[in-house]
Parts: C-alpha cells; sequence; structure tokens
C-alpha cells in the first residue's frame, strides 16, 4: 500500500464539505478501530517552512474526532511543527509560513478569509512547559481566556472554572485555594493547571506539546490519565517523544520522519505490525 | 449520570460560550500599534524639537558673529558694545571635566574590580547599594555640600599645601586658593560620576565569562595578572564607552558647578591655573538667562546651549557606540 | 640521551627559580592593587557619608512645622518656610510624570513588543539613548522657548514639559528591559487561548512585567524631583503657593539654591534642611512605592539608578 495519498484533481474549494473529502480520496484508513470516528480535522498538502527552509512536506492526515491522535517521530521529524500549524501558531514565529488546508469541520482554517485569532478559541494548545500567567491566582489563570475575551457573567465564570479544574484533575487539590498564585503550585500541578486553562474555553480539540517532558513519572501519568479521559467531550492531538507514552494513550498515531508523514493508523496496528520499514525501526528503536 | 447528559451540559455550555465570544475586532489592535508607535514617535519628536528651539533661538548670535562666537573670549553684555565668546567657557568645561576624568575613571574602575573581583558576595551587594546611593544625591545637594564643607577640606589639606608647596614656580598651583575654583568643581564632578562609571564597568566585568579568569588562575596568575591578561582586554572598549558616559554626565552638570567654580566672566574665565575661577557652557547660562539684558544676550546663551548639546551628544554617542561594540550587556534587571 | 634528560632537568630548574623569584614580586603588586581598589571604595564612602551627615546635622535645626508650610520670610530674618517649594515640587514633579509614563511605557511596549530590528526601531532606541543624556540645562532651554515664550509667561506647564523629557527615556529604557525578560511562553499561552494581541500585551505581558516597570518610574521621580537647572528659566520660583498652571512656581531645588546663594547664615541653615527634606521626599517616595508593589506579591527588582 502506498504511503503517498491520492490526492483530489480538483482545488479543493474552502467551503467543501468533509464527507466529499473521504469519498474522493484514499486515505491510509485505520484497519482495527471497530468504529472509525468521523474526521473532525482533515490536513491536505500540509507544508511549513521557516524562512526558506521546509519543515513540512505535503501532510495528509485526518484527526478523528473524540480520539486521541499521537504525533511520534525523532527529534527534528517535524511533529512539533506540524501539530503548531494546527492552530495557525506556527505562523508566528518570525519569518516562519505555512500553506495547504486544514479542514475543521468543513471549514478550511488556512483560508485568507479567516481570522487566525478565532481559530485558537476552537482549539487549545498546552505547551511542553508549564506557562501559567505569573501574575494571577489559580482561578484567574483558569478564567483568562474566558475574561480577556469579552465574558463577564460571572456564574458562567465560576461554573467553567470549576468544571475546567474538575476536567484536568486539579479541582479537589486547589479547590480552597483558589486565590493563590498560579506560580506556587509543584510543576505537574502548573501542567495541569494550563489543561484547565485550555479546557475553560471548551475547545473541540485540544492540542498538546510534549505536556509530560517536563515532569516527572508521577505527574505525567496522572496527566496522561486525564487526557484519556478526555476524549469524550473533545478530540485531542499530542506530540510525545516518549513512544510508550503514545502507546498507552492514544487510539491512532502518526509517525513522521524527516518532515514526512510516514504511516498513520491505528495504535495497536502501529505498534505491533506497522507497515512501513522506517516506522518498525523506530518503534524497535533502532534509531531515534 | 450517563455520559449522554454530560456531553449534552457541555454541549450546552459551549454554545453559550461561543454566543458571548464576541469576534474581535481588528480596528483595537490596529489602535493599540497606533497608540505605541505614536509614543515611540513622541520621543523622536522630542529630539527633533529640542534641536529646532535651540538652532532657532541662537539664530541671532550666529548671525551677528558667526563662527567668531565659538572662538571668542570676550563677554559684554553692555548696550553698544556687545561681544560674545564661547571659547573661555568652553575651556572651562573642557578643564573641569578633564580633571574630574582624571580622579573619576581610575576610581570608578578600581570600584568595579573591587566589587566584581575582590569582594564576597555578603560584601559587595550592599557596597554597590550604598555607591548607587551617590546617585541619587541631587546635585544641588552636593552644591550645597561641596559649598560649605568639602570645598574648605579641600582648601586646607589639598590646595594650600600644593599652593605653598609649588605656587611660585609651577603656574598650574599659581593662584591663591580658596576652594573656589575649578579645581574644586572638577574633583566634585569626579564623584557625582563615579556612580555611573563603576556601574557599567561591573556590568561589564561580570559580562566575562569566568571560565577565562579560571583559565589564568590555573596557570598560576595573581589576581592583578588575571585582570591584565584575561579581563582587561575583553572590557577595554566597553570601558572606554563607560568612560565616556560619565564624560557626559560631568560636561552637562550645572548647578553644582555654579555653586563652586568662582563664576568668573569672559576672558578672566579662562583658567590659568588649577585654583583660577572659571565658568562652564552650562554654569554661565544658568547664572545668566534669567537676567539677560538684550535679545541678542539670551541668543548668546542659547548659542552656548548649542555648543553643550553638540558636545554632549558627541560624547554620548561615541560612549554608547564603544561599549555596544564590546558586549551586548544583558538588561539590568536582577532579582 | 642523558645529555637531553639533564638539558631537560635546567631548563626546568631555571624556570622555576625564575617563577619563584617573580611570585613574591607578583604578590606585592597584587596586594597593592587591593589595596588601591579598596581606597577607592573609601573615596567614594567618605563623601557620601559626609553628605549625609552633613544635611542631618545642618538641616535638622532648622527644621519646624512652621518651616514646613509657610512663605519664606525675609532673608536676613531666617525665618518663614519653605511651603511653596514643597508644593511646587510636588505639582511640577507630578505633571511631569503624567505626562513622561504613559508616553514612556507605550514607547517602552512598541520596542519590546512590536518593534523587530529594522532601521526605524534602531533610530528610536539609539535616540532614545541620545536623549537620556542631554544636559538638564539644555531642556530647560527648550522649555523656556517651546512653552514660555508660546504662553508668555513662566509656568508650571514649561517645568513640568521640561521635566518629562528628562524622564521619558528612563521610563522608555526600563520598560523596554523588563518587558524583554517577561518569558515568551507567557505570551504563547495568551495567544493559544485566541485573545487578541493588545489585551495579551496590556493585561498579561505588561502586568507580569510591572515591578520592574514601577520601579523604572520611580527612578524616573526620583531623578527629576532632584533637578534643578530646567526649573531656573521654565517655573522661575517664587515666594508664593501655587496660583495657577500658568504662573510660576516654585521649587524645592531651585529654593535651596537661592538660599545657599544668600550671604546669610540663617539661609544657609534653611537651605540644609530644605535639602533634608528633599532627600526625605524622594527616599520617602521610593521606598512606599517599593512596598506597595512587593505586598501585591510581585517581587522588586533592582534596577540601578546611576546610569540612567
Amino acid at each position: 500500500m502506498s504511503r503517498t495519498l491520492k490526492g483530489p484533481e480538483e482545488e479543493l474549494s474552502p467551503t467543501l464539505q468533509v464527507s466529499k473529502i473521504s469519498e474522493s480520496v484514499e486515505i491510509e484508513r485505520p484497519t482495527e478501530v471497530k468504529d472509525i470516528p468521523p474526521p473532525k480535522l482533515s490536513i491536505r498538502n500540509l507544508e511549513a517552512w521557516f524562512g526558506t527552509k521546509r519543515a513540512l512536506k505535503g501532510i495528509n492526515l485526518d484527526v478523528r474526532e473524540n480520539s486521541i491522535t499521537a504525533f511520534i517521530g525523532p527529534s527534528g521529524c517535524g511533529k512539533t511543527t506540524l501539530i503548531r500549524c494546527l492552530n495557525r501558531m506556527h505562523e508566528m514565529t518570525p519569518g516562519a509560513s505555512a500553506k495547504g488546508q486544514a479542514i475543521l469541520d468543513g471549514m478550511d482554517m488556512y483560508d485568507a478569509k479567516v481570522d487566525p485569532v478565532t481559530i485558537k478559541r476552537r482549539i487549545g494548545m498546552v505547551f511542553q512547559k508549564p506557562n501559567p500567567f505569573p501574575t494571577m491566582s489559580i482561578y484567574d489563570n483558569v478564567a483568562a481566556g474566558l475574561k480577556l475575551n469579552g465574558i463577564k457573567d460571572k456564574k458562567l465564570i465560576d461554573d467553567i472554572v470549576r468544571e475546567s479544574l474538575e476536567g484536568a484533575a486539579l479541582w479537589e487539590e486547589v479547590k480552597n485555594e483558589l486565590n493563590k498564585p498560579g506560580m506556587g503550585l509543584s510543576g505537574g500541578q502548573q501542567q495541569r493547571l494550563c489543561i484547565a486553562r485550555a479546557l475553560a474555553m471548551q475547545p473541540e480539540i485540544l492540542l498538546m506539546d510534549e505536556p509530560t517532558s517536563s515532569l516527572d513519572p508521577i505527574a505525567s501519568s496522572k496527566i496522561e490519565e486525564l487526557v484519556h479521559g478526555m476524549k469524550k467531550d473533545l478530540t485531542v492531538v499530542i506530540v510525545t517523544h516518549n513512544m510508550q507514552q503514545a502507546a498507552r494513550v492514544s487510539d491512532f498515531t502518526a509517525f513522521m520522519y524527516l518532515g514526512e508523514l510516514i504511516e498513520y493508523g491505528d495504535t495497536k496496528q502501529i505498534f505491533e505490525n506497522p507497515r512501513m520499514e522506517l516506522t518498525e525501526r523506530y518503534i524497535s528503536g533502532k534509531f531515534g | 449520570m450517563n455520559s449522554a447528559t454530560l456531553k449534552d451540559d457541555h454541549q450546552e455550555r459551549r454554545k453559550k460560550l461561543s454566543n458571548l465570544l464576541l469576534s474581535k475586532k481588528k480596528p483595537m489592535d490596529r489602535a493599540f500599534f497606533g497608540i505605541v508607535l505614536g509614543a515611540a514617535g513622541y520621543t523622536l519628536l522630542l529630539l527633533a524639537l529640542i534641536v529646532y528651539a535651540i538652532g532657532d533661538g541662537s539664530i541671532e548670535i550666529f548671525s551677528y558673529e558667526g563662527l567668531d562666537f565659538l572662538t571668542g573670549t570676550d563677554w559684554n553684555a553692555v548696550y553698544g558694545r556687545e561681544a560674545f565668546g564661547a571659547l573661555p567657557y568652553l575651556i572651562g568645561t573642557l578643564v573641569t571635566a578633564a580633571i574630574a576624568m582624571v580622579i573619576g575613571v581610575p576610581v570608578s574602575i578600581g570600584i568595579a574590580v573591587f566589587l566584581s573581583e575582590i569582594a564576597p558576595p555578603r560584601v559587595s551587594t550592599p557596597l554597590s547599594f550604598v555607591i548607587e546611593l551617590l546617585a541619587a544625591v541631587p546635585s544641588i545637594v552636593y552644591g550645597l555640600w561641596a559649598l560649605f564643607v568639602f570645598r574648605f577640606w579641600i582648601v586646607d589639606l589639598i590646595e594650600r599645601p600644593l599652593y605653598n608647596a609649588f605656587g611660585d614656580w609651577i603656574p598650574l598651583f599659581g593662584k591663591t586658593p580658596f576652594g573656589l575654583d575649578v579645581f574644586t568643581a572638577g574633583i566634585v564632578l569626579s564623584i557625582m560620576i563615579i556612580p555611573i562609571i563603576s556601574a557599567i564597568s561591573r556590568e561589564l566585568l561580570k559580562a566575562v565569562p569566568d571560565t577565562q579568569r579560571e583559565a589564568a588562575y590555573s596557570l598560576g596568575a595573581t589576581r592583578w595578572e588575571t585582570l591584565r591578561i584575561a579581563v582587561f582586554p575583553y572590557v577595554k572598549s566597553g570601558l572606554f564607552g563607560a568612560a565616556f558616559l560619565g564624560l557626559g554626565r560631568a560636561v552637562g552638570e550645572t548647578i553644582l558647578v555654579t555653586m563652586v567654580i568662582g563664576n568668573a566672566v569672559g576672558i578672566n574665565a579662562i583658567p590659568t591655573s588649577l585654583f583660577s575661577q572659571s565658568q562652564t557652557l552650562a554654569s554661565v547660562i544658568a547664572n545668566e538667562f534669567n537676567e539677560a539684558a538684550s535679545s541678542l544676550h539670551l541668543s548668546a546663551l542659547i548659542g552656548l546651549g548649542v555648543v553643550l548639546l553638540m558636545l554632549t551628544m558627541a560624547i554620548n554617542i561615541g560612549g554608547v557606540l564603544l561599549i555596544s561594540r564590546m558586549v551586548k550587556v544583558s538588561p539590568g534587571v536582577k532579582e | 640521551m642523558e645529555k637531553i634528560q639533564q638539558e631537560k632537568a635546567n631548563l626546568k630548574y631555571q624556570l622555576q627559580s625564575t617563577m619563584e623569584r617573580k611570585s613574591s614580586k607578583k604578590r606585592k603588586i597584587d596586594r597593592l592593587v587591593t589595596i588601591f581598589c579598596i581606597i577607592c571604595v573609601g573615596l567614594a564612602i567618605v563623601p557620601l557619608g559626609s553628605i549625609l551627615f552633613e544635611v542631618i546635622k545642618n538641616g535638622i535645626s532648622a527644621l519646624s512645622i512652621e518651616f514646613l508650610t509657610q512663605r519664606p520670610g525675609s532673608m536676613i530674618s531666617g525665618r518663614g518656610g519653605i511651603g511653596p517649594a514643597i508644593q511646587g515640587t510636588l505639582i511640577t514633579v507630578g505633571i511631569a510624570s503624567i505626562i513622561a509614563a504613559p508616553a514612556g511605557i507605550f514607547a517602552g511596549i512598541y520596542l519590546a513588543e512590536f518593534a523587530g530590528t529594522g532601521p526605524l526601531p534602531h533610530a528610536i532606541r539609539f535616540f532614545n539613548d541620545v536623549l537620556t543624556g542631554l544636559p538638564s540645562i539644555v531642556l530647560g532651554i527648550v522649555g523656556y522657548i517651546v512653552i514660555v515664550l508660546v504662553i508668555g509667561s513662566f509656568s508650571v506647564w514649561a517645568g513640568s514639559f521640561a521635566l518629562s523629557i528628562i524622564m521619558i527615556p528612563i521610563v522608555v529604557r526600563v520598560t523596554e528591559e523588563s518587558l524583554k525578560v517577561v518569558p515568551n511562553s507567557i505570551r504563547e499561552a495568551g495567544h493559544s487561548l485566541g485573545i487578541p494581541k493588545w489585551k495579551i500585551t496590556l493585561h498579561i505581558t505588561l502586568k507580569a512585567a510591572f515591578s520592574g516597570v514601577l520601579t523604572g518610574i520611580v527612578i524616573g521621580i526620583s531623578r527629576i524631583a532632584g533637578e534643578t537647572a530646567p526649573l531656573i528659566m521654565t517655573i522661575l520660583g517664587t515666594s508664593l503657593f501655587f496660583t495657577g498652571f500658568d504662573d510660576p512656581v516654585d521649587a524645592l531645588p531651585l529654593r535651596i539654591w537661592r538660599l545657599a546663594s544668600q550671604p546669610y547664615d540663617s539661609a544657609h541653615a534653611q537651605g540644609w534642611a530644605a535639602a533634608l527634606i528633599l532627600i526625605l521626599i524622594v527616599l520617602l517616595f521610593s521606598v512606599t512605592l517599593r512596598f506597595l508593589a512587593a505586598r501585591k506579591g510581585f517581587k522588586v527588582r533592582v534596577i540601578r539608578y546611576s546610569n540612567l
């Protein structure tokens, strides 16, 4: 089976329906999942640059709704670049650019008419190093996205803050200290705080860029548990350099190498029965 | 609670939220950019305004005397016999500044070396704070102290002995000293510029990586040798820059100078000895501006301002260039 | 073979004995250098101590409530006070800060958050540095030409304008440095929440840099409160209390200068006392602000006074 995508011959229009894509294009179909969830975010021919250096070459994949998708690959393979393209954060780096299509519920995010700021309200992000706002309390941190986007309804904010902290498995630990500074928490707690802050925006997709790589194993596993529980409400994409984490946590896995998508499929299949030799070599630790 | 209802709640909240989330208008971003750009532009505008105002105000004197203004030594505001020359005051400025530098630069570097190389942290931290306090003292207070206290120290401890010993045959110590002269002005100026020069020097010394020092020490070098071999070569041009900035401050200082320099006028302001009375460009302006006898007189004072401005700008630009050439000093914000 | 060994041993011996001879000389030089540096420190500390000592010693005797609140009396009598001067300083410095602080902060925001490395930002930074070093007497002349001549009278506006020119570059520089220290991950977090850039800058980044910015403002205020030269030809000085922004007003440094040039001892004593008040106001102000900032949980950072 080829690893390149037979793309549609005609130019995809920005308002193309999702179903049309699935019909006209052959995608690597995950074979072992019982119910294949519908695609939430369809990436077509995505290319990304840092200045003149190309970091992503023609990426095509569908992120499935209510699932956890992991991007794995050795350093420099482009997994972080790719995830940052998914909420249009990539182009905020000076000199960086991206083109192609990322179709979210039928709307192409890369269309010229789309305001990148609005994308980020639907697609949230958690970063490698926890970055809570240093001058805000725990409550204010979680509420920051809401308040600074003009929400004033206090009851609504209270409810959402609580729900988000619960969703980040932090509520019990901080419920009596919501006014304490966010920076006073431990590393693992800070990261969960950042997750809560992202969740407060009720995103449809949550992007996580190596969220546990700066944390100790206990904190990491707490977060992995969290992520697992999230998928009933939203879609998660997680970049990780830790293969075992990907195997533990994700439903689908995409393996990348040198800016290209090598193989994408059901996690179990990728790890137990990879189709590409490169994948197999990476999984078995022959390089990386 | 089955997951279906949880999800409904969630969907409902999401709907409510997205209805409330206003699509942010781009205009606010653009307006904010306009504000900050305007503020930045305002600082440029100020500089242009300064240059224009001073230039415009000095047109009268320059059209009356031309460049002779810069070389003339008279200073006469009497109607019918006006003559204004900036030279004596320029000389006075340079002489006091030179004295300030000769004393101030080595002392500042010595302090910087002490603070960064010799003293242990528990000494250097409070000590550097104390040195900073010198910068916080307003120059009028320096002037007060210099006029009523320090000048007598200088007369008794330095000027008189020098005059008595050498006054007859070295012109430099020729005049009878009574403390209000370029010498006193220079010394107090040197105290004023110590904080600037030593602070910058200290930053420069700190920027030199310790590995360099370690390499020298491991070869058996003493502290002084390490400084000479491993540290100073790095910071040389930066130290020049720091000195320049100190010089800029010394040249621009006004009030202190008016109080201790003796306020001579015109040709009498040309210092012939360390103990001569004189004035600087700045002190004349301060002393005479409000009592200017005519618009020509006023223009002459503004003309002195032009000379002072150009001198200071040249010095400061030189200093900034020298420092930035050496090392990009990291922001002076430390916890 | 043995000859080579012997030559090597000779060389080594020669080296070592030379080094030993030199080392005692080296140590002497080292000690001299250390002593020199310590003397330098003394040369700085002694004047500072003397200044503080003299101000307190000579100033205390003339202090009184009457002194602080009344208008100056006749010079010989040594009665009266510096009430108008204190008031005038507070007013002119206050107005100058109201002009300089926002202008300086926004310009600093421009340099740190919006400007790249192009020619315009480079020029702005460069000229800001130039502005920092301008002699304050020249700025007084500018205040005279731009405001006094235009309005027609010596005035608060002129003095505050001149003072604001001194303060702005300080605030710009400190704001820019403080903002630069805020880690980029904070801004990224803000962007990832879909918050527009101007809100991120004002509500998140600036807030994080707040203590540094505040310290810059305090430094600026302390600096201009002590300035005398630019006030001479802008506010003129007077013995009256504040009568209007378009009118002359008095100020502490100016009053001290005038008192010091009087031939009477009583005037000098008042000058010392006024100097004491000036230093106290400046100190009190900066201590209070730092205390407030520290209480709000911001770590107060130490920024150098002297090269600003």
